[in-house]
């Protein structure tokens, strides 16, 4: 027998090794999107098609600048954890790096553009 | 999945079960069902439904960041974009995206539940299975209603 805890034990299972983490972040991030999803839905939608100083005008205020912020951040990062689901269920060893890299620096680099663009309308 | 999951035992039901268990090597473990030769059924299709929607919503992702860009930055470009995505194939995008979303969204709900230990026994799960469906797409003429 080994003496080791039931911590130790459980500590880096699962497919990308890091536990029961990533599971709670899917849990928690599905819960903070279901209560703003639905709005941004209206505020956006709304927005779209109207012309460049309805825009304008529209991300200047802070509710939709706020929501729409929040949604572009917990929803890419949402995806972000997401897509590591599929790329750990269908690839392995360098491809399976190389996805999760590449999905990593491209979520952040979009949400990255989506702050530029809400903080210039918003300011 | 939970959804998966609950195919398998209505699978192992109708198949013989010394088949499903014994595979190569005679490996003494449920094997992944054969996905050509598999029935279709809805706890199975909703459950990859989740899986295409979450992916596919970079696609509305990458436009709804573009088209912000574009406002961002001046009339003219903004003008490009805004023609791009409300021409009749940015339509078809966007609204495909909305079904994604609600979709999606109802998909997410229905996880929290199963993850939560409610609703794997069969019946249940054909019903939300189509209540995921029929819902999206209500949720869908809703919100195109009502923008
Ligand atoms: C509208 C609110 C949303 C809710 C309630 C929701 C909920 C969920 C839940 C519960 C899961 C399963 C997590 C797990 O397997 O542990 C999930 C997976 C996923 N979500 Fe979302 N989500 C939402 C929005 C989004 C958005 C906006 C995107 C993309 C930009 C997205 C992309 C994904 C992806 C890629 C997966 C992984 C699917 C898989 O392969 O298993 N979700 N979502």
């Amino acid at each position: 027998m080994r003496y080791l805890t039931d911590r130790k034990r459980a500590e880096g299972k699962g497919a990308g090794h890091s536990g029961t983490e990533h599971h709670w972040h899917m849990q928690v991030s599905a819960v903070g999107l279901a209560l703003i999803v639905p709005t941004f839905l209206y505020v956006f939608g709304s927005a779209l098609g109207g012309t460049h100083d309805e825009v304008l005008a529209t991300f200047a205020r802070p509710i939709p600048a706020i929501l729409t912020g929040l949604v572009l951040v917990f929803g890419l990062l949402h995806f972000k954890n997401g897509a590591q689901i599929m790329i750990e269920d269908y690839w392995r060893g360098t491809t399976r790096k190389a996805a999760l890299m590449f999905t990593t620096a491209f979520t952040y680099g979009l949400i990255a553009t989506g702050l530029f663009a809400l903080a210039k309308m918003a300011l | 999945m939970g959804g998966l999951r609950v195919a398998c035992d209505e699978a192992e039901k109708e198949t013989d079960m010394a088949e499903q268990t014994s595979g190569p090597g005679g490996v003494e473990r449920p094997l992944s069902p054969h996905i050509q030769i598999y029935r279709w059924h809805i706890p199975m299709l909703t459950s990859i439904l989740t899986r295409i929607t979450g992916n596919a919503l970079i696609v509305s992702a990458v436009l709804v960041v573009w088209w912000l860009l574009a406002a961002a930055t001046s009339p003219e470009y903004y003008a490009l974009a805004d023609a791009v995505i409300t021409s009749w194939l940015g339509d078809i995008v966007m609204t495909l995206s909305l079904w994604g979303i609600w979709y999606h969204f109802l998909a997410g709900l229905r996880h929290l539940y199963y993850d939560a230990g409610h609703g794997l026994d069969i019946p249940t799960a054909e019903k939300l299975g189509w209540g995921l469906l029929i819902g999206s797409v209500v949720l869908t003429v809703l919100t195109i209603i009502i923008i």
